[in-house]
């Protein structure tokens, strides 16, 4: 492998950090093999990011400008990191699985034929049937086994990174790297799904930048609702989410869900309150600098992952941290 | 406006269940035994949006899956709903196969069992929960594709859809030519329970089964199926152990708080 292609999803100009992650990945994988390691940004203006894709590891940056693709527009974009992966040749191809990353990578496999793995928690190089291969790693059943993928024959291989999985290097802003500007060479035909609008919701979002994140899960019920968590998450200057349970019971909007099938978070600090600790919902957070768990029951798994772990009743140990967050004003 | 829209499904193992898969270390396979298999959830959002949309404008519904003798279940759950028939692809010359070989397959069938204005697809399986097969299965008919849609309605007298595509933050309004491939996420609607009636019509329903011959017809050769034609393979398996080492705080409420808040403090992680 010679070539790492990494597509760096971008909004105005601003490289979005499971890029960035991926970047660092990149080059991690790429240094002992000697490879380079590129990346692409797609947008109407996005030149501007060039410059920290560069500081992130690339050493060479494709940047593909058109009035069209101010949104994303899944066609467009398909065709473009096609026909730019069928020029450079790059034996790896990494996305970012954000919804958007999620739908444009299998329509790229699919129309060069070739292996996708979704959700990647790791990549490395192992001996696999007595050949050196790249192997992604990833979680399956919802996080109760991971599971190591290969593709041995078809290239590109490809795979998707989860935001928030991997480290984010320290970017270094003396590094060198080229620049190509590259023509979007897209017509009508590249238009059948047209993007018109962007619609922001102000009540998602901030969960992944968090750097402190309070989770309930189910037990929140015998704690008296959901008002307790978003007050201790105002106390301690977090963000509030919750497990499948707790947001299919409506206490938290399915946008702050923790686990296998919502958001994966690695902030410095997760407190998980009143969730056994299921593996779909754990993975979901399992990367968090520090964790803190908090259950009615000692025995419940989520304190094998903690670092601290209380086991107390939930409506008296909850007002008694709020209590003690706010009196250290 | 009447729409000929088919719906894939699929059928895996209860996702409650999870937890009591096994993996057998000395051959490295999952054991799943005991696990009854169900509708993939978010694909009966997708089986109610096409039921929905027939109610409203007239039109046709098909389920279709792939899968083993037993997926015929899950076509059957979606007739029981209200679908009109079902179409089983199923050969040997399928198993094993990754989300390339399966969206080609998929197309295959889809292709065999008539013209269709509109494929609607569940987002993701929860088993693999790749999210692959809806957008690989649009390239394969050579369609566009909207995923991850949580509102759909039709414009331009059923020549376009306009649909709410989900992203971080908000959505996307993307307007989508029709044949399209749409995979829809769970909050599109809520979906309804078959009624003893529907399970009685059900059984009254044809579900036509489709092997590798009739995909071969459909212009998709036998080595783009199942094993053989997936560009992915399976290295291995293994559990994972996340384990740190636990500090229980003890104590009462109070103090046990102080105590955490205390150490958190120390720590600079407040």
């Amino acid at each position: 492998m010679n070539e790492i292609l990494v597509w760096a999803e971008q909004r105005d100009g601003q490289p979005a950090s499971v890029a960035l992650e991926i970047l660092h990945e990149a080059c991690e994988l790429a240094e002992p093999l000697g490879a380079r390691v590129s990346a692409v940004a797609i947008g109407r203006e996005c030149r501007a990011c060039a410059e920290e894709l560069i500081a992130h590891g690339a050493a060479r940056v494709f940047v593909v400008e058109d009035a069209r693709l101010g949104l994303y527009q899944a066609d467009a974009f398909t065709t473009i990191l096609c026909r730019l992966i069928g020029e450079t040749r790059p034996g790896l191809v990494l996305l970012g699985a954000t919804s958007v990353g999620a739908d444009l990578a299998p329509a790229v496999a699919a129309r060069l034929k070739t292996g996708l793995t979704a959700h990647c928690t790791d990549l490395h190089i192992e001996a696999i049937d007595e050949q050196e291969q790249l192997v992604m790693v990833v979680p399956g059943w919802r996080g109760n086994m991971m599971v190591k993928i290969v593709c041995p024959e078809k290239r590109p291989v490809m795979a998707t990174i989860r935001p928030g999985v991997m480290e984010r290097g320290r970017p270094d802003p003396s590094r060198k790297g080229e620049i190509v500007a590259v023509g979007a060479e897209i017509d009508e035909e590249d238009f059948r799904a047209r993007t018109l609008e962007m619609v922001r919701e102000s009540e998602e979002s901030e969960l992944e930048q968090a750097k402190i994140v309070v989770s309930g899960g189910f037990g929140f019920h015998e704690a008296g609702g959901v008002s307790l968590l978003e007050e201790l998450a105002r106390a301690i200057g977090g963000v509030a989410a919750g497990s499948r349970p707790a947001c299919d019971a409506g206490w938290v909007p399915e946008s702050r869900m923790i686990g296998q099938s919502g958001s994966t978070v690695s902030p410095d600090l997760f407190i998980s309150i009143g969730a056994s600790g299921a593996p779909h919902y754990t993975t979901g957070f399992a990367k968090s600098k520090l964790i803190v768990a908090i259950d009615r029951n000692p025995k419940a798994p989520v304190f094998d992952i903690a670092d601290f772990g209380i086991a107390a009743d939930l409506r008296e140990i909850l007002p008694a941290l709020v209590e003690e967050l706010n009196r250290g004003r | 406006m009447p729409l000929q829209i088919l719906v894939c499904i699929k059928q895996v193992p209860d996702p409650e269940r999870f937890d009591r898969i096994t993996l057998d270390p000395a051959t490295g396979s999952i054991n799943r035994a005991g696990i009854a298999p169900v509708t993939n959830p978010v694909d009966r959002h997708a089986v109610e949006e096409a039921l929905r949309f027939r109610e409203a404008l007239g039109g046709s519904v098909t389920v279709l899956t792939m899968g083993p003798p037993q997926a015929r279940k899950c076509l059957e759950d979606a007739l029981a709903m209200g679908a009109d028939r079902g179409v089983l692809l199923c050969d040997m010359a399928f198993a094993g196969a990754d989300t390339l070989a399966t969206a080609a397959v998929l197309a295959a069938g889809i292709r065999s069992a008539g013209e269709f204005d509109l494929v609607l697809c569940g987002n993701e399986s929860v088993d693999g929960a790749t999210g692959q097969v809806p957008g690989q299965l649009a390239e394969a008919l050579g369609w566009p594709r909207v995923t991850h849609a949580r509102k759909i309605g039709f414009v331009d007298g059923g020549k376009a859809a306009l649909v709410e595509r989900q992203i971080e933050g908000g959505f996307l309004r993307v307007e989508v030519r029709l044949p399209a491939v749409i995979a829809v996420v769970k909050r599109i609607n809520r979906y309804r329970l078959p009624t003893i009636f529907g399970i009685l019509e059900a059984g009254k329903k044809e579900i036509a089964e489709v092997g590798c011959a009739a995909c071969e017809c459909a212009g998709i050769p036998a080595e783009a199926m199942g094993l053989e034609g997936s560009p992915t393979r399976v290295a291995g398996i293994f559990q994972t152990h996340r384990k740190r080492h636990v500090e229980m705080i003890e104590g009462d409420p109070k103090e046990a708080a102080r105590m955490l808040i205390g150490r958190l403090r120390e720590m600079d992680a407040l």
